[in-house]
């Protein structure tokens, strides 16, 4: 069923190419410079809907490129989980240049040029991850992600910023090490990691693959911020907004779910996992739930709010992977589109807040809903979505994830996602009060510019329309079946 | 306790290598430094050329006539292989030997001394 | 001619040597021309016999038509080949890059002398790598470190200090070397490598052997800079003037790693058993070397020492991938052999790009650079990115045979010294990088940077890159082929 396409190489190659043409034009000519990164990820989403229309005609698209080591090729397809990430990622990269072209402007940053290359950079590296074929190719985008994403962090050069991207670094590069000793290791015994649906790596019993399942896993864990290794995620909310919504709420930490996936579902076979042993990992997941939700309560600044509840959502995904059944990881792969998109919104809003009036902390924000009632009103539906409350995407994915806790019979889990839910309200709902319940209206404050608030309306109105009609546009729920369907061989 | 005696060149090769490795590492003066590793290097010289010593053994030098009817038997001549190479490292050695005091006069022009912890000092110092 | 080549390529140099001090005397700014002559002739030339030692298989030649093992015999194979090639190819790049900053650097009548050092230096690296004789192989050694020990002291007010104490230790080295030889002489009656080889399948094992192989790799270590006989390095490679620096780090302590591996493998190989207890102990020593040195790497203020401490850690990695005592971990020491003489060579030309322009060496003057001097910080960032191993760059992939070949030989402590070293690592270069793009520059004054120099930088970044894709490549044609024709696997 797989027919060798350009498009997957096309796909790679226009940020890559975009990237170097923003280095070319420079200050000079901005507005080159931002009709290029309008043009890359226009042209990156067009791509990937031709490469839908593939999918759904029944054939996956592929292409070999080179040998990277003997036995080992460089090569790239677009299967239905890789599709799901290739979606969000390009469809939220257009949203995010337009909305971060108009925040650059706004705020009139420094070094924008730089900005807008590592972005393009960054992006190239995300379609990589979701493009790979086997680990070696993810590992080399992965990395891409973490070194373009890096002068993101610490852009704005002030201490606490270099502090920050330092960390980062820290974080992710040790994290990678793990990670790649394990690929090494599963290269070194079985000669072979290229994705597999079901996976390929036979019976987790003895020590020595348990012990490499737990490297790979957490090393590449410290992508999506399992705690305790998570500190690295609110840290790097000192980056402007855009680099926060796009890259820290959807490509670079979805890369990692995303990776963690592949790991559990492609290469080693979850689903024969041994019972304690799953159990076992769930558990730590859960902390991770749990735990962020309630650090969360505790923050007073917006994004690293935003931050905590990106951690809790994360765990959600992997958490409902682990329960290794078929509704759950339905349920875990749909959270990753529609988290996006609502965590997406928030950043957005956030952003807008902080443009606007330089507002930074919740207790800050009695009576904005008056001021900037489009951009609060985005924020009302995507919080409201994230506590899962119908019928906006959260409560899909919520529902298949507990459906799917039922099936496979863990019953005591479903006290985990009631508990987050709740925890979620807790936290999300008092900023949605202050903003229109309290306080009033400060004449200063004006709404967002176009080019601002029409972004976050988009995803918010792309929320609710997943929720109602989850195969819109972007054919989500049809791919998670497809996904379903080849790991249980079904 | 003979056999360890009999082979009293490898002592002597020893004693001179131990002797120069001692002096290059201890000696502070630059170029008591320079002498010990001229000791080094002569000593391994010395080894050479006693391995290919033999007891009786003949100069290797055929005459110019009368050689068809020479039977040659190697243990009747000295080895001369050992002295060719030694005759290049010998040579090495007066190379590395010239670098050094070149090395050496330069250094005391700069400094103004030839001892290693007096330099260090006034590197230190600048 | 064809047939001379393996000769061609060492004795064009050394002849080129005497023309350029001889021209010296008559005309000031034409040596450098017959450097770069003379340094292009070799690399085209070692560029050929590769190509045909790929296709045909081993050559051997003859020198002076005298049989081996009588006589002196240059045998070219894979490795060889593949050695000498990179070797020239990095020399004739950091050549082509340092004609303005020799002339800054050093004082007129200097210019030919240094010149000439250059070149007598590149036909001791050229002969070490192509000879197929152990002794030829000391001579060549020796004709290196020659001229190695001069052109370091023709720096700093420090230079010649460091030169001598760089004497002192690498005459220790090359003599350790000579007596290593003397114990092969003296235990199997030939001086040529391939005829020791099947001479020694023979010997029984005796301490005499196993003297002379740790007096061999003790000789070669001292001259490859392997901890703890590393002490010569950082002071020679710092006090020395920028071009030579440039010039010797990438390629004489690399060199020394061919030779080790010459030893270790080629004429003896791991089925000895002493051989097995030396290979552990130079894993142990590499790993204490790799940490030791990525530290002492942070904790520098000269950006030069730093990166001297950075070539040092790698070379431990080359010792690790020896001390994995498997295949993969050979192809992958092999692999990071060729692969670092181009990072280094990266690296060293990038900080003197950097010290021509703005005749500082501080790591404080580094901000800003991006802006002020792309091209610089292109260079410092591939480079970087390069040691630390993050793909695409060619460091990478040596990283990946490195640490299959440690887990394969189930050395773990080899293998956490491997990924925390690059951490380590990863430290300095970030640290660098971020000074580099993440800062905004002093207002300084900075001089123009060569055409020639900008040249050199852009292939260094642009091979790094291209190495790693064709690291697949290597693999199969040229390490394979050779790993093939050793015993004891």
């Amino acid at each position: 069923m797989e027919k060798e396409s350009l498009l997957p190489l096309l796909a790679l190659l226009t940020p890559l190419l975009g990237s170097f043409l923003i280095l070319i034009f420079g200050e000079n000519r901005r507005n080159l410079r931002e009709g290029t990164t309008l043009a890359a990820s226009s042209l990156t989403l067009l791509w990937t809907f031709l490469m839908l229309k593939a999918l759904k005609a029944g054939y996956i698209p592929q292409k070999y490129l080179f040998e990277l080591f003997p036995d080992l090729m460089f090569s790239f397809r677009a299967d239905p989980l890789g599709m799901v990430f290739l979606l969000l990622s390009t469809s939220l990269w257009l949203i995010i240049s337009i909305y971060s072209i108009g925040y650059m402007r706004s705020l009139k940053e420094h070094a924008q040029t730089r900005f807008f290359f590592c972005f393009s950079l960054a992006m190239f590296g995300a379609i990589g991850v979701a493009l790979s074929d086997n680990l070696v190719s993810l590992f080399l985008f992965y990395e891409i992600l973490t070194v373009s994403t890096f002068p993101l962090v610490a852009h704005e050069e002030s201490l606490e910023a270099l502090r920050a991207g330092r960390k980062y670094l820290v974080y992710l590069l040790s994290g990678a090490s793990l990670g790649l000793f394990g690929i090494i290791y599963l290269w070194g015994h079985y000669r072979n990691v290229s994705f597999v649906a079901g996976g390929f790596v036979g019976e987790v019993k003895d020590w020595v693959l348990i012990f490499v399942f737990l490297m790979t896993f957490l090393g590449f864990g410290t992508k999506a911020a399992l705690m305790p290794i998570h500190e690295w995620l609110p840290s790097a909310m000192i980056a402007p907004t855009p680099v926060s919504a796009l890259l820290h709420a959807v490509a670079v930490v979805k890369a990692g779910v995303f990776t963690c996936l592949r790991v559990l579902y492609f290469v080693f076979e979850a689903k024969s996992f041994p019972t304690e042993f799953s159990l076992g990992l769930s558990l730590f997941v859960s902390f991770t739930v749990i735990g962020a939700n309630l650090l969360a309560i505790r923050e007073d600044n917006l994004k690293r709010r935003l931050a905590f509840s990106t951690i809790n959502n994360l765990a959600i995904i992997l958490l409902g992977a682990l329960m290794l059944s078929k509704e759950a990881l339905k349920g875990a792969i749909l959270h990753i589109p529609f988290h996006g998109f609502m965590k997406i919104t928030l950043f957005m809003c956030a952003g807008s807040i902080y443009v606007k009036s330089k507002k930074e902390r919740v207790s800050e924000l009695d009576g904005i809903g008056y001021s900037m009632p489009f951009t609060m009103g985005a924020f009302t539906i995507s919080a409201l979505g994230l506590c899962g409350i119908p019928p906006l995407c959260g409560f899909l994915s919520k529902w298949y994830l507990c459906l799917g806790t039922l099936e496979a019979s863990k019953n005591w889990f479903l006290l985990i996602w009631l508990t987050s839910s709740f925890l979620d309200a807790v936290y999300f709902l008092p900023i949605v009060y202050r903003a229109f319940f309290r306080g009033k209206k400060d004449p200063k404050i004006k709404e967002a510019p176009f080019s601002m608030t029409i972004p976050l309306i988009v995803t918010a109105l792309g929320s609710v329309t997943f929720g109602l009609f989850p195969n819109f546009l972007f054919h989500l729920l049809e791919l998670v079946k497809m996904v379903i369907s080849s790991v249980w061989g079904v | 306790m003979y056999e360890l005696l009999k082979h009293y060149n490898y002592w002597l090769y020893a004693l001179l290598l131990a002797l120069g490795l001692y002096g290059m590492m201890s000696k502070r003066n630059l170029m008591k430094k320079l002498i010990a590793m001229s000791i080094f290097q002569w000593a391994i010289i010395y080894y050479f050329i006693s391995i290919g010593a033999k007891r009786g053994g003949n100069i290797p030098i055929f005459p110019e006539h009368g050689i068809e009817n020479l039977t040659i038997r190697a243990q009747n001549y000295v080895n001369p292989l050992p002295h060719v190479l030694m005759l290049t490292a010998i040579v090495v050695a007066v190379a590395t030997t010239g670098i050094a005091l070149a090395l050496l006069i330069k250094i005391w022009q700069n400094w103004n001394t030839l001892e290693e912890d007096e330099i260090l000092e006034k590197m230190r110092n600048e | 001619m064809n047939e001379q080549l393996p000769a061609l390529v060492v004795i064009i140099p050394l002849l080129f040597s005497f023309l350029i001090y001889v021209m010296g005397f008559i005309e000031r700014r034409m040596p450098y021309f017959l450097l770069l002559l003379s340094s292009a002739l070799s690399t085209l030339f070692s560029w050929k016999l590769l190509i045909k030692v790929i296709k045909e298989g081993p050559l051997s030649y003859h020198i002076g038509g005298w049989e081996p093992p009588w006589g002196i015999e240059y045998r070219v194979d894979h490795l060889n080949g593949i050695v000498a090639f990179v070797v020239s190819l990095v020399a004739f790049l950091v050549i082509l890059s340092f004609k303005e900053r020799i002339e800054r650097e050093v004082e007129p009548p200097r210019w030919s002398q240094l010149c000439a050092l250059f070149s007598l230096q590149l036909c001791g690296l050229l002969g070490m790598t192509y000879t197929g004789d152990v002794f030829n192989l000391y001579v060549l050694l020796e004709i290196a470190s020659f001229s190695a020990y001069s052109m370091v002291a023709i720096g700093k007010r420090g230079a010649e200090f460091s030169a001598f104490r760089y004497l002192i230790f690498g005459t220790i080295g090359a003599c350790c070397y000579l007596l290593g030889v003397g114990h092969l002489y003296i235990l199997t009656g030939s001086l040529n490598m391939a005829d020791i080889v099947t001479l020694l399948k023979n010997l029984p094992d005796s301490s005499a052997l196993r003297v002379g192989l740790c007096l061999l790799v003790i000789g070669i270590g001292i001259k490859m800079a392997f901890f703890p006989l590393h002490i010569w390095l950082p002071d020679a490679y710092s006090h020395a003037p920028s071009t030579v620096s440039a010039f010797l780090a990438p390629l004489s302590t690399k060199v020394a790693g061919y030779v080790l591996l010459r030893i270790l493998f080629g004429i003896f190989n791991p089925s000895f058993p002493s051989e097995k207890v030396l290979l552990e102990a130079l894993g142990w020593m590499s790993l204490a070397g790799a940490f030791f040195f990525s530290f002492m790497a942070i904790i520098q203020r000269e950006l030069r020492r730093a990166f001297c401490y950075l070539l040092l850690s790698e070379i431990s990695l080359l010792g690790m991938g020896v001390a994995s005592g498997t295949l993969e971990g050979l192809r992958g020491a092999i692999l990071h052999l060729i692969n670092d003489i181009f990072m280094i060579g990266c690296l060293f030309t990038s900080l003197c790009a950097f010290i021509h322009q703005f005749e500082k060496e501080d790591l404080r003057y580094l901000e800003g650079l991006g802006i002020l001097s792309p091209w610089v910080s292109l260079g410092f960032l591939m480079g970087g990115l390069s040691v630390i191993g993050i793909p695409p760059l060619c460091g990478f992939f040596s990283k990946w045979y490195l640490i299959l070949g440690t887990i394969e030989g189930e050395k773990w402590h080899l293998l956490i010294g491997i990924l925390v070293s690059s951490l380590i690592n990863a430290i300095l270069i970030f640290k660098v990088v971020e000074k580099i793009y993440l800062k905004h520059p002093h207002s300084v004054s900075l001089k123009n940077l060569p055409f020639a120099f900008l040249v050199s930088l852009l292939i260094f970044s642009v091979s790094l890159l291209v190495l790693g894709a064709l690291a697949s490549t290597i693999v199969k044609k040229v390490i394979d082929p050779w790993i093939l024709t050793l015993g004891g696997f």
